[in-house]
């Protein structure tokens, strides 16, 4: 079980980067979107990582029972409210990427750049 | 047990985000994107997030996908499928990783006590709560009262965010919009008779479990932030049965930005009553003549506000994409 005790983190340096990978090598803007928001998720999934304490349970303190150990709520309040900050710009990125396509008639970046050299 | 699940969930979560990547038809990604965002919450629920899993549950599987298919029936659902290898971007992504996983030997292992985050001002929190606020759920405690500002600044981002979306596709010419997908059809699903029989069933108890999360965000995992996303589901649920037109006869776009505004105006409004009480900006305790009750009031208050400009924002998003197909 020591052996995965750091496992949170690699997973979180993967879903980083396949989110980067899918940021710089993809022409589709939509497909570039996604990865921003796998990106994000790799963000939060870092910090919920953080957050979690052995044998402890959700901080939802109960009336009389006093020893139980509680995980740390602060790096689940700041997750929370980037969640939904999240969905908002997305939706931004995606009214944006709409115009576009009704301009160019592609989403495709560099089909968009030729464009715009002739 | 449990950390071999979490690392069951994680590995599949992996495999899900390279399906993603690898997919190029735009919307089985998007599809694989609302997987991942389901095992996502599973994740942050077994490491005790139940607050954070339930809004990544509403807004990531649901809402999420919903916008991104939206945006797909006024695009291309087909992505082009690149010309080479692009080994030079493989290289700079597999050695980044290699280096952020080298650094990760440095950090504390998974629920290690003594981890510098535990240290720090989370104790106190966990310990005042009780007794300054007296509400069992310390999330909501830290999001409506301690970090009350923060809450302010990010339902600012969301409402901003909104009105962006509004100025961007509210207006302009509208050629090349072909009106396809589920979205654009205004008549909705209303002749399919599965997807209208469950949906009918499940809307009420969806928009009836949002208000519980709503009001019962003190005690339990819930608040604004997980209220305004399921709700919204469940209009936009509605609007993808019966309709974009008979949604917009229940909540019209007037009474979305209703909402949007009176949410904010609301949030704002209970922090300069604490001013006009002669406490500080936010500060409920001099709300009411108790402290303690004083504090429930405004936490109960700025979760509405929030719960009501969430709502408002998702739905005038989702009804800003619909619009737009419907328009040619």
């Amino acid at each position: 079980m020591e052996f995965f005790g750091l496992f949170n983190y690699w997973a979180f340096a993967v879903l980083l980067m396949t989110g980067m990978y899918a940021v710089i090598s993809k022409a589709n803007l939509v497909k570039k979107l996604i990865g921003i928001s796998i990106f994000q998720s790799s963000v939060f999934l870092l910090y919920i990582s953080m957050d979690k304490v052995e044998g402890g349970t959700a901080p939802i303190i109960q009336a009389g029972v006093s020893d139980v150990l509680y995980s740390n709520p602060l790096p689940q309040v700041l997750i929370l409210t980037a969640i939904v900050v999240g969905i908002a710009t997305l939706a931004l990125g995606l009214a944006v990427v709409v115009r576009i396509s009704e301009a160019y008639g592609t989403i495709e970046e560099d089909e968009m750049q030729e464009m715009d050299r002739e | 047990m449990i950390t071999l699940f979490g690392v069951f969930l994680l590995t599949l979560l992996m495999i899900t985000a390279f399906g993603i990547v690898r997919a190029q038809n735009l919307f089985a990604a998007v599809m694989l994107t609302g997987i991942f965002s389901l095992q996502m919450a599973a994740i942050f629920f077994i490491l005790d997030a139940a607050d954070v899993a339930l809004t990544e549950a509403a807004v990531g599987a649901g809402v999420a996908t919903v916008l991104m298919l939206g945006a797909l029936a006024l695009t291309k659902d087909k992505e082009r499928p690149p010309a080479r290898r692009r080994w030079l971007q493989i290289t700079v992504v597999v050695a980044t990783t290699l280096l952020v996983i080298y650094a990760t030997f440095d950090m504390p292992r998974l629920g290690d006590p003594l981890a510098p985050v535990h240290q720090h001002v989370a104790p106190w929190y966990l310990s005042e709560t009780t007794r300054l606020i007296d509400i069992p759920n310390v999330v909501t405690a830290i999001l409506a009262s301690f970090r009350g500002y923060d809450t302010l600044g990010e339902l600012f981002v969301i409402l901003t965010a909104g009105i962006g979306v509004l100025f961007i596709l509210a207006n302009g010419s509208s050629k090349n919009v072909r009106p396809t997908g589920p979205v654009a059809e205004s008549a909705g699903l209303r002749h399919h008779l599965v997807p209208r029989v469950v949906g009918r069933l499940l809307i009420p108890f969806l928009v009836l479990f949002g208000l519980y999360v709503q009001f019962h965000g003190e005690y339990g995992p819930g608040g604004g932030f997980q209220a305004g996303a399921l709700v919204s589901a469940g209009f936009i649920l509605y609007a993808l049965i019966e309709g974009e037109k008979a949604a917009l006869r229940v909540l019209s776009f007037r009474v979305l930005a209703g909402m949007i505004s009176a949410g904010a105006f609301l949030y704002i409004a209970v922090g300069l009553a604490g001013i006009a009480r002669g406490g500080k900006f936010l500060d409920y305790s001099v709300l009411l003549n108790d402290p303690i009750a004083g504090q429930h009031l405004g936490i109960i208050l700025i979760e509405l506000g929030v719960g009501l400009t969430v709502t408002g924002v998702l739905l005038t998003i989702f009804h800003a994409f619909a619009a737009r197909g419907q328009k040619s």
